[in-house]
């Protein structure tokens, strides 16, 4: 074999682990899915096989689908937006300060070491009608009786953010850190006062970090099915709370499987405008 | 000469220099793909080998008791492990059954005759040998013919207790009286919007739907009162609870004040000293829960477990630390002082006294009714 031949081969023979288990732990289920979801359930017993469109034509016309796939977008951007809010300052104050940034991004990554449940209920602890913020506010007088906080589409969002948040930080961060001070401090030896230097040299160049987190926390965030489980009422509920249902509660896979790919599609299409206009590097610096 | 012995041997091979390294890794590799692919069917050859047997329940107070009174005692007499999971909800157990492979699950704490229906519809059932399971005598033959109706040729599974979804509320809140006089329709009573509560399974609305309409839950004839009036509770309800733990926690913190509940958890509440009332309604939901043993388990070694389980001794362990009277047949078995006073307890061992849901009734309009409470629940 020559030279040539053999430098041709030697990086698909590193990638083939890479490639075969993504094979195997992604392609391949996601045909089994894409075949599940011409299928259609039957009222007792196994599924009925073959090629049936029912499921699609069902997917996309009905409005209640329609309806709940809005709404999960909705809660996804709300949700999206108050963690840059409230990402950008903290990610700011860790790229600025000199010496403890390692601990703050040690305190950053705290919570992924608790699981996302638990860290999700403990809400209810803080909320809850005998939780400690009704509990305080009774003690100094300010309530009479418990205010209820909980079980709303605001306590859902709430939840999303507390598990999304540290995602828009370390991304905004790592953008903010690839960023020369000196710039900064050039613009303001030219005239411009502090705010200005930030608004119009620091925020431009940290955008693609801001993107990338953002990009994270609503594709996160859509796909979501606990947080509405644990902090939602009756009514509220994302999209991945109906492919919950339709597999577990409906035992009805072949709908299940043609919702699930319609959530992926969507978030897909969504990735595809963000590769087009900013990049997929950005997104696994941040990751990095 | 086992594995590790062959394995010992080529790696002191290896390190006396008589075997290359490249050769070695080639044999271990070898080997190990030879037993991937002898794995599958070593398994069948093995088969009669029983070391463990799993089962799943409900978690909670319930495991709790199933592992004190019959699995431990049991594994100390036979050898065989039991290992126990849980989930919340049959439906989502099923769920995972369906996607496991044969032998995965052997034996399930499954609720209601419906859910006998189902697994038998779907293929998992087997023939369980009634010989080998003589205490299945003491059982009531009320509970015993529910399955009989289904399987007439054979039983898949065995009776174990039952119960009903009842009313749960709180006594600071709300009277006794109150909750006689207004039954079920106190879940739609809007003096208590963002107090009331209700399990976010399907069958439970619709037969809660129905006592609130006037209608018998067994034969709806007016479906559009019964989403109305599901339409109702759920504007009213503060949430719906997926499981027992969360149906506890959400009476013991009250933050609800009434909702239907499972009469087992609600008495293990009282124990636990929560003044939490409980009330059957007329028609109130009740149900019986069985040992079903899943297609592919050990068969033999499952029926030694269900007649451990079913002497009376470990039965009423069980019964006194779930809360739920057993199967067996008070008039022909001495239940001891709890039992008799457990919520739903029937003394006549006929069952008379309680309505169960009609499975092919159930399950015949599963389809239709759980999408359509999806869509209810979310607004529509």
């Amino acid at each position: 074999m020559s030279v040539e031949a053999r430098e041709k081969r030697q990086p698909w023979i590193l990638l083939s682990p890479a490639l075969g288990a993504v094979t195997l732990l992604l392609l391949v289920p996601l045909i089994f899915i894409v075949v599940y979801s011409f299928w259609l359930r039957s009222a007792v017993g196994p599924d009925i096989q073959g090629f049936h469109p029912d499921n699609w034509q069902r997917a996309l016309t009905d409005p209640f689908y329609r309806y709940i796939l809005l709404n999960t977008l909705k809660i996804a951007a709300i949700t999206t937006f108050f963690c840059a809010i409230l990402g950008y300052p903290a990610a700011y104050f860790i790229t600025r300060s000199s010496g403890n940034k390692m601990l703050l991004l040690l305190l950053l990554m705290l919570p992924f070491w608790i699981s996302y449940i638990i860290r999700t209920m403990s809400w209810i602890n803080i909320l809850g009608s005998s939780g400690a913020l009704n509990t305080f506010l009774l003690s100094i007088g300010v309530i009479s009786s418990p205010i209820q906080m909980l079980y709303n589409e605001a306590t859902v969002i709430l939840g999303l953010v507390h598990f999304l948040l540290p995602f828009m930080v370390l991304n905004i961060y790592v953008s903010l850190d690839g960023i020369d001070t000196n710039l900064e401090g050039a613009a303001t030896s030219l005239g411009a006062t502090r705010w200005q230097a930030f608004l119009q040299v620091t925020l431009p160049l940290s955008l693609p970090g801001l993107a990338a987190g953002g990009l994270l926390c609503f594709v996160l965030g859509a796909g979501t099915y606990i947080t509405p489980l644990v902090l939602g009422g009756p009514r509220d509920a994302m999209f991945a709370n109906l492919v919950f249902e339709a597999i577990i509660t409906q035992l009805n896979w072949p709908m299940g499987s043609a919702l699930s790919l319609l959530l992926l599609l969507v978030l897909g299409a969504l990735v595809a405008v963000y590769n087009r206009f900013l990049g997929m590097s950005q997104l696994t610096k941040g990751l990095g | 000469m086992d594995n590790t012995k062959r394995y010992e041997r080529l790696l002191e091979r290896f390190r006396n220099g008589d075997l290359d390294r490249r050769s070695f890794l080639g044999l271990i590799g070898a080997a190990g793909v030879a037993y991937g692919v002898q794995t599958p069917f070593a398994r069948m050859a093995f088969a009669q080998d029983v070391t463990q047997v799993r089962f799943d329940g409900w978690g909670g107070v319930v495991s709790e008791a199933f592992r004190r009174h019959a699995f431990d005692p049991y594994t100390a007499q036979t050898g065989i492990t039991v290992v126990d999971g849980t989930f919340s909800g049959g439906d989502e157990y099923l769920a995972q059954v369906r996607s496991s492979q044969e032998g995965e699950y052997n034996i399930a704490h499954l609720s209601g005759v419906f859910d006998y229906a189902r697994y038998v519809n779907f293929g998992l059932d087997v023939e369980l040998n009634i010989d080998n399971i003589p205490n299945m005598e003491l059982v009531m033959d009320a509970l015993t013919n529910a399955f009989s109706s289904i399987t007439p040729d054979h039983l898949s599974a065995v009776p174990y207790n039952y119960g009903t979804t009842g009313l749960a509320y709180n006594r600071a809140h709300i009277s006794d009286e109150e909750i006689r006089e207004k039954g079920a329709s106190i879940l739609i009573d809007p003096a208590y919007e963002g107090k009331i509560g209700g399990w976010s399974d399907w069958r439970t609305r619709l037969w809660y739907a129905a006592l609130q309409t006037g209608q018998s839950p067994n034969d709806i004839q007016d479906m559009e009162a019964a989403w109305d009036a599901i339409r109702s509770h759920r504007d009213l309800a503060l949430k719906y609870w997926g499981s027992g733990a969360e149906l506890m926690s959400l009476l013991a913190e009250e933050e609800i004040y009434v909702t239907e509940g499972w009469s087992g958890r609600i008495a293990a509440l009282q124990e636990q000293g929560h003044d939490i009332g409980y009330y059957d309604p007329p028609s109130s939901f009740g149900w019986q829960e069985c040992l079903f043993v899943i297609k592919g388990s050990p068969v033999e070694a499952c029926e030694e477990l269900l007649n451990f389980m079913l002497a009376p001794e470990t039965s009423i362990a069980v019964a006194e630390g779930q809360n739920y009277p057993p199967a067996l047949d008070g008039t022909k078995v001495d239940l001891g002082e709890k039992i008799p006073t457990l919520p739903a307890y029937d003394p006549s061992g006929t069952l008379e006294a309680l309505t169960f849901a009609d499975p092919a009734y159930w399950n015949g309009n599963e389809a239709e009714w759980s999408e359509t409470f999806s869509r209810v629940q979310r607004g529509f």
